[in-house]
């Protein structure tokens, strides 16, 4: 269970301090698909970051299963990454020096997980192991960075815009794999979008304005990718 | 201006090494020219042989040590020039999109040249800022005739007003021939152009683990680099080792000139080097401390495959310096009377290897600790 209190956050200094998240709470049930959804610049970006431990809130706590993180020094969250936490960016992040397996590796060796090329091979790059970054597509190599952070196991996943350089056929292929593997490894999902449709896929949608949770609800039926048209 | 003198500025490395190589070649070569004037005066055979082995001196030190730096002044702007391109890709990209050509973007590169004309220069007046000193401990047990200090217009052409006309011009060909690219490679993402096709890997290889692979991967994206450690290290070695030698064959503060110098080239390269593999890596030690590696695995990955070549380094500046002094010893000296006889100094050696490892070890973990304060959000600032 993900639990964030009363968190404020902010940047910049004196007259051109800008407050991004103001006073925001929220509770994340584990296995949950959660997606945050909001225009550009309303902080939801900021609040994955500090939710996930890449950022530290001006006030307020971040607990996960009662462990407030925000208390952590840099070294316990470093650690604390390590063991729980899986994240898949807009812009991939892959190693470009480093073949498929080596980038998928570069998560597995965390958790120990000898079975990496496993994970290569759910998200359909079986055949592409030896291949490097620049030799794939843009979907590939976002399917790349899902298997890279699903190779270290995490128990909560964060996507930030995951399928925000991606055309819709291929950003669609990219999150039926993810749905897919979250059937299989029941791992909880926060992701960020301001997709709409791709909302009606998630079991909860929080809507973000302005550094505010505006609205939150929960989808009765899910929708796969292909069922919303996206 | 495409490239203004703040690029030029970051050159530092150059100048230093510049300064370096003009300061003892213009020493020598000034003395060289000098003492050819004082020829005809020598009357005694002792003299003259003493004469011969101080012409000899001034021709293999300018040789070998002119030599020497010249080429590692060279390897390092051409890696320069390079580093620069391939970080700026896309401005250069957009630049030639625009209609700018080869040429004209490449004209600009000029500039690298100011940084060995800084250098060469300080190097040259330095040189003559010390030349009383240097000419009265040549001479010291006034063996040879006065020997009187000299303009020589052609040491200045070769030593100052060559190297950086030379260079700025190998600017900027080197610029237009690394610029010779379509427009739309240049503005692809550098790090995807900047990717290699694979190679067939031994199962060995394929076994490592992350850490490791990505350890050699590092020294084997930036074999310039490898060389400039291995050369910080060589010049540690050998200038070290070879200033207490030199206290015996030479004097006391010939020695201490050449600890000097081999400790300033040594730890400019070192940190021009160490400060090149952290800047262009910063990406990817973001990214794994995204995903939890410690500081001390991204250090390990990063700059733990550096230390057996500054070894490798320390060895052949052992080997060479050892070699140089015998062809002294041996060769130039060998008609000369008084020369002690030289053998190869262990203990130095070994008080050399210790410093060096210990200097070395500090300077790690000085750039752990800039590792440490690299922010996780550098992997979201495009």
């Amino acid at each position: 269970m993900i639990k964030a209190k009363d968190i404020i956050k902010s940047y910049g200094n004196g007259e051109s301090r800008f407050q991004v998240l103001k006073d925001i709470s929220l509770d994340i049930a584990d296995h949950d698909f959660v997606v945050i959804l909001g225009a550009s610049g309303s902080g939801k970006s900021t609040f994955l970051n500090v939710i996930s431990g890449l950022e530290r809130p001006d006030s307020g706590k971040v607990f996960y299963d009662g462990k407030d993180i925000t208390a952590f020094s840099d070294h316990e969250l470093t650690a604390f990454r390590k063991e729980n936490i899986g994240f898949i960016f807009q812009q991939y992040y892959l190693l470009p020096n480093m073949s498929v397996d080596k980038n998928v590796k570069m998560g597995a060796d965390l958790a120990g997980n000898k079975d990496y090329k496993t994970m290569i091979e759910a998200v359909g790059l079986g055949e592409k192991l030896h291949k490097y970054p620049s030799e794939l597509s843009g979907g590939e190599q976002q399917r790349v960075s899902v298997a890279r952070a699903l190779a270290k196991r995490p128990k909560v996943l964060f996507l930030d815009e995951p399928t925000g350089a991606l055309d819709e056929q291929t950003g669609r292929q990219v999150l039926d794999y993810i749905c897919k593997l979250q059937k299989e490894y029941d791992f909880t999902i926060v992701m960020v979008t301001h997709n709409l449709n791709i909302a009606e896929m998630a079991n909860t949608v929080i809507k973000m304005n302005s550094g505010k949770i505006s609205e939150i609800y929960t989808n009765e039926t899910k929708k796969t990718a292909y069922e919303i048209g996206w | 201006m495409l490239v203004g003198i703040k690029n030029a500025s970051k050159l530092i490395g150059i100048s230093v090494i510049a300064c370096c190589a003009v300061l003892v070649c213009t020493m020598f070569l000034n003395f060289y020219l000098d003492v050819q004037f004082i020829e005809n005066e020598i009357t005694s055979e002792l003299s003259r042989v003493f004469y011969h082995a101080q012409v000899s001196t001034a021709k293999v030190v300018c040789l070998v040590s002119g030599g020497c730096l010249l080429l590692t002044a060279l390897v390092m702007l051409l890696f320069y020039i390079k580093h620069y391109i391939d970080t700026h890709k896309k401005e250069l990209g957009i630049l030639k999109a625009l209609g700018y050509s080869n040429l004209k973007i490449a004209k600009s590169f000029w500039v690298f040249g100011i940084s060995t004309f800084m250098g060469t220069a300080i190097g040259y007046a330095g040189a003559f800022l010390i030349m009383p000193w240097f000419y009265a401990l040549q001479n010291e047990d006034n063996m040879l005739p006065g020997i009187t200090i000299n303009f020589h217009p052609s040491v200045l052409f070769y030593f100052v007003v060559l190297p950086t006309v030379c260079f700025s011009a190998l600017s900027v060909y080197y610029a237009w021939y690394k610029l010779r690219k379509p427009v739309l490679l240049l503005l692809k993402d550098s790090l995807q152009v900047a990717s290699k096709p694979p190679r067939h890997r031994t199962e060995k290889n394929r076994e490592l683990s992350f850490i490791e692979d990505l350890k050699r991967n590092t020294l084997k994206s930036k074999k310039a680099l490898v060389f400039f450690i291995i050369f910080a290290s060589f010049c540690f070695a050998a200038m070290t080792q070879m200033s207490f030698s030199m206290k015996d064959l030479s004097s006391e503060m010939m020695g201490v000139m050449m600890l000097v110098i081999g400790l300033v080239l040594a730890f400019t390269t070192l940190f021009l080097a160490i400060t090149t593999v952290i800047n262009g890596n910063t990406k990817t030690i973001a990214m794994m401390r995204v995903f939890g590696y410690s500081q001390k695995e991204c250090c390990r990955a990063i700059l733990g495959g550096y230390r057996p070549m500054s070894y490798i380094g320390f060895v052949i500046g052992t080997g060479y310096q050892y070699g140089l002094l015998r062809l002294m010893v041996d060769i130039v000296f060998k008609d000369l009377e008084g020369v002690p006889a030289y053998k190869f100094d262990f203990p130095v050696m070994l008080i050399s290897l210790v410093c060096f490892i210990t200097i070395y070890e500090i300077l790690m973990y000085v750039y752990s600790e800039k590792i440490k304060k690299i922010s996780i959000k550098e992997i979201m600032i495009e």
